[in-house]
């Protein structure tokens, strides 16, 4: 009998490590305890998720492929592939290789379904920087991304940052990439075909990152700097030459089934390419380039090294693939052949060192988690306007709230990023959405990552919903179609029912928000176990959208464009300040409910905008969210450095016609002729259109609420976060 | 079998930022009376060669064609 | 006219360069791996941007030892073209085709923006087409474009007019705000912004575009003279 020792410290419960003993039939081995171990941990089995993720929608308006690594759509004959991905606790530890290695990884699982990358976001999310070890780590993080991501030559074309006291502790790095690929010229993570021979590709195996998945995203963070041994080190210069060698491998035709070597190293590349073939495979770790001596049969299965990929080839092509890896100075050998009985067997030094059904190993047991509101949340919903005072100096509050890191201007960060190369990119970061261009067709294609997790704090459902929501809208404001989602899911300890309760709202959230815009969730992520010793994060179920330009030329910017142009609100303002970025910075205050959300309201929103972008009618677009109106007014003003002349939202106290969060509105400009065209529009489709004001002067005037010049509002907004690094 | 010891620094008379900033970093740790700091690489060659002149002569020409550039850096090589 | 890209591990501006050539100025060009040893009969060679095996040591200090750099030194100093962009300028400097080194940027960041350029000389095969003086708007994205070269062969370089762009506000510390500079013979530019990537109007400006055509009209009029 095992002890309970080697197990448990392998995270494994004892009623798992009975059910191994049950498959296995006898005593397990150290490898193949090791081997379960890393798969039926929660980064690779999904055991405490499983049962909600399925609920996600699998189609939508676009053809949907759901593959074994990442997803897609498809758009006449291209496939779009896109995944976002969390690498959350390693960037905590170590921020620049772990975001880095996040990067690395994503970019990974696009390439290996065939689709060359073209872009990558970034959500990420970071304690306060009043605290230096936040500063440590966005730097890190952003050092990190730009490290990897430039030298491959993917762009890193958009995302989010948020700085929140619950991520103090354990920051959030969730990195999404997008490739295109012909539909033809897709590949699959599967191997089959007995006797096909089984390659391994890319760089060494050493001792870095064992286990490092299950051991980092499977427990809470209390010592972080006692785990850098398990952080991973990228090197992106191997990636690169690893894209190259593998777009040459596939247009060989010679390729079965592909698959990144990501968490979990060779025993999950080795079992779920079987599995998902529905074949065997044995394999034999004497093969294996090493780049450390003495190495043990189960460290070699779980390695994560990076930069490695496992190939399953034509029989008798071998010699041709492997001179292509040859060329790009990169391992390509043999080590290993499928096989029929469905077993993953391992050879090590003339042992079998492991011999295991697939299917036990890639399915792995799925536990119901019970779930129960958190006591304390009634009470935090509760607020009473009455007891907000409202400022005297609005002015004031407005150059506070854009110098909030949150909302403050990204540029030292994307500045960092290349965001050119690939010469598609026609709407550069900095405004809603990214767009890019899709050479050799007149499309183009936009993408955005959206969560405010202070709603989700405050109303998960609601909050997941407005994510979604958020989405989309960014896209329709950039003139796309909204078509797709991808989610990364981060969340606290599943264990604990109140933050598994958190997760269950946000999954329903995200599902009947995503069936009411016809987008179906085709790739995702779940990082759980995202606690410091002061708690959990904010639920933070990120969301990556993709959305489709048909016509490239009718995309459209957030900024204003000239001088003279009407400018008007679209959508609803409530009185409402709950969860609100004003609340937060003014009034020191997280309270009451997420903005109200009603998803026909918002699709008539969106569809008034996207067919004034069509029609030609409209100058700028942007979305109304954090720090409300007067916060999206000045967003406008900033990049042609044009000044506004508004007026105020009647019917709702001042601070939250100015800085409240009211969903389902959109800032449009346009020539003053359009106007009526446009209130044409709203009024078919039942959707309230606000006269704001005009564009032009240099000054930033609301009413009689705020009137700076708009020199003034950029040295806070432009300086809010860059003063801190 | 020598281990040479490549040291590669940029130029007194090149402007050295990375250094510049590290100073400043160990200045805001209270560190004091700090004259300069300056960047460079540590490079380490395991090399066969006859003897020890031979091994320096050798790393002298790597550092000269490839290790070291020097339109901007300069280089010293330790042999043990 | 026939352009060549050169192909090293770790080129990533490669596939835009040969797009622009072949989409936008519509002229034949060929990929050129980096183990070819022999040219033919290319009429301008563009060493392209990205991280040749990933800067590691220096940026282009491994990839000026490649065997293609042998054939590229010999026909630069034969008068052929050669247009080293971002990380292929920097191979220039390292191959010692062009005079100079690279520092780091002066902020020691990564910078990724549209910059201001003057064009400072226009007796080039690559800026004829531009008006001394003119203003262009036009990417940068690199770590190491700081460029240094000592007070003498600065003082060559003004006296022969090899400095051909010059930055408006220097984003990197640049020595005399060099951007870009030719060899004597002019028939060698090396530049740290990104031509390709603003010579089509979708990408926000098309100001580079005339450093292409530029060596199109030259080479055109270099073969009728033949």
């Amino acid at each position: 009998m095992v002890k309970k020792e080697v197990y448990s410290a392998l995270g494994l419960t004892d009623a798992e490590y009975q059910k191994i003993e049950q498959i296995m039939g006898r005593e397990p081995s150290s490898t193949e305890l090791a081997m379960f171990s890393v798969e039926w941990s929660e980064h690779c089995g999904y055991p405490r998720s499983r049962n909600l993720l399925k609920l996600l929608p699998k189609e939508g308006k676009y053809p949907a492929l759901v593959g074994e690594d990442s997803g897609g759509i498809i758009v006449d004959d291209l496939a779009i592939i896109f995944k976002m991905e969390s690498h959350n606790h390693p960037s905590q530890v170590e921020p620049k290789q772990g975001a880095a290695t996040g990067v690395g990884g994503i970019i990974r699982d696009i390439f290996t379904a065939g689709a060359r990358p073209i872009a990558s976001l970034n959500s990420l999310r970071f304690g306060l920087l009043t605290e230096p070890y936040n500063r440590y780590l966005l730097k890190g993080v952003v050092e990190g991304i730009q490290f990897y991501g430039n030298c491959l030559g993917v762009p890193t074309v958009g995302g989010e940052i948020y700085f929140d006291e619950s991520y103090s502790g354990n920051c959030l790095v969730n990195a999404m990439s997008i490739g295109v690929c012909k539909k033809l010229e897709l590949a699959r993570a599967q191997a089959s075909g007995v006797g096909n021979p089984i390659m391994y590709v890319g760089s060494s195996t050493g001792r870095d990152g064992i286990g490092g998945c299950s051991v980092l995203a499977s427990h809470e963070f209390a010592e972080g700097e006692e785990k850098r041994p398990t952080v991973q080190i990228g090197d992106p210069f191997t990636e690169k030459c690893l894209i190259e060698a593998t777009m040459e491998t596939l247009a060989t035709g010679h390729v079965v089934g592909i698959k990144d070597m990501g968490a979990a190293g060779l025993t999950c590349s080795s079992a779920e390419m079987a599995y998902a073939g529905g074949s065997g495979m044995e394999i034999d770790l004497d093969n294996v380039p090493l780049r450390e001596q003495g190495m043990e049969a189960y460290e070699i299965m779980m390695s994560e090294s990076q930069e490695r990929m496992l190939v399953c080839v034509k029989k008798g092509k071998e010699k041709e693939i492997e001179k292509i890896f040859e060329k790009w100075d990169l391992h390509g050998v043999v080590i290993g052949y499928v096989t029929d009985n469905k077993k993953v067997k391992v050879n090590y030094q003339g042992k079998v060192v492991a011999d295991i059904d697939t299917e036990a190993l890639a399915k792995a047991p799925i536990y119901d988690m019970p779930a129960t509101e958190p006591e304390n949340l009634k009470e935090i919903n509760i607020l009473d306007l009455n007891s907000i005072p409202q400022p005297k100096d609005y002015n004031e509050v407005l150059l506070k709230i854009l110098a909030s890191p949150t909302i403050a201007s990204k540029a030292w960060v994307y500045e960092q990023y290349d965001h050119m190369v690939q010469v598609n990119t026609v709407v550069l970061p900095g405004s809603d959405a990214a767009v890019l261009r899709l050479k050799g067709t007149s499309k183009g294609l936009a993408a955005t990552t959206d969560c405010n997790s202070r709603y989700c704090f405050l109303n998960p459902y609601r909050g997941a919903q407005i994510a979604v929501a958020e989405a989309c809208r960014n896209l329709v404001c950039s003139g796309a179609d909204p078509a797709a989602v991808t989610d990364c899911l981060n969340f606290g300890n599943p264990e604990k029912p109140d933050r598994y309760w958190y997760f269950k709202n946000c999954i329903q959230g995200i599902v009947d928000a995503c069936k009411a815009f016809n987008v179906a969730v085709v790739s995702g992520n779940v990082s759980f176990y995202n606690e410091s010793p002061k708690g959990a994060i904010n639920p933070t179920p990120t969301i990556g959208m993709i959305g489709i330009l048909d016509d490239l030329d009718k995309r459209c910017v957030s900024h204003f464009k000239n001088a003279g142009d009407r400018v008007l609100l679209l959508g609803e303002t409530k009185e409402e300040l709950g969860g609100s970025e004003y609340l937060k910075v003014i009034h020191d205050k997280v309270a009451g409910d997420a903005p109200e959300l009603d998803l026909e309201k918002e699709k008539a929103v969106q569809k008034v905008v996207y067919e004034s972008i069509q029609m030609g009618y409209i100058n700028s677009a942007h979305d109304c969210s954090e720090g409300g109106l007067a916060v999206a007014l000045a967003e406008c003003c900033f990049v042609n450095n044009l000044g506004v002349a508004a007026c105020l939202i009647p019917g709702v106290r001042e601070d939250a016609a100015l800085f409240g969060e009211s969903q389902s509105r959109i800032i449009i400009s346009c020539g003053p002729d359009e106007v009526g065209r446009i209130e044409e529009l709203c009024v078919e489709n039942g959707v309230e259109c606000f006269n704001l004001g005009k564009v032009g002067g240099d000054k930033f005037i609301i009413n009689n609420s705020v009137s700076l010049p708009l020199e003034t509002l950029r040295e806070s907004w432009g300086k809010g976060l860059s003063k801190y690094v | 079998m020598f281990e040479a010891q490549i040291k590669v620094t940029i130029k007194k008379t090149v402007a050295d930022p990375q250094g510049l900033t590290v100073k400043h970093a160990l200045e805001s740790l209270d560190f004091q009376g700090i004259d300069e700091v300056r960047m460079g690489k540590f490079i380490i060659v395991k090399l066969k060669a006859q003897n020890e002149a031979e091994a320096k002569a050798e790393a002298e020409q790597m550092s000269k064609k490839l290790l070291a550039n020097p339109t901007i850096e300069d280089f010293t090589v330790d042999i043990k | 006219m026939k352009f060549g890209v050169v192909v090293f591990p770790g080129s990533n501006c490669d596939q835009d360069c040969f797009h622009v050539v072949d989409q936008v100025i519509k002229q034949p060009v060929e990929f050129i791996w980096h183990k070819t040893t022999k040219l033919d009969n290319f009429d301008c060679l563009i060493i392209p941007g990205g991280f040749s095996y990933g800067d590691y040591l220096r940026c282009g200090a491994i990839a000026r030892f490649s065997p293609i750099m042998e054939p590229v030194i010999r026909f630069a100093n034969n008068g052929g073209l050669v247009i080293g962009i971002c990380n292929g300028f920097q191979i220039l400097l390292e191959a010692g085709l062009l005079p100079g080194a690279m520092l780091r940027n002066k902020n020691l960041h990564f910078i990724c923006k549209f910059v201001n350029l003057r064009v400072e000389a226009t007796d080039t095969p690559f800026s004829s087409g531009y008006n001394k003086g003119q203003i262009l708007h036009i990417p940068i994205a690199h770590n190491e474009g700081n460029y240094y070269i000592d007070d003498k062969g600065l003082a060559g370089l003004k006296k022969n007019n090899q400095i051909v762009f010059r930055y408006v506000n220097n984003p990197n510390g640049a020595i005399d705000d060099i951007a870009g500079i030719v060899n004597k013979n002019r028939n060698v530019l090396g530049m740290m912004p990104h031509p390709e990537r603003c010579s089509e109007d979708a990408l926000g400006g098309s100001d580079g575009r005339m450093v292409w055509e530029s060596i199109v009209k030259w080479s055109k009029k270099k073969s009728t003279a033949r």
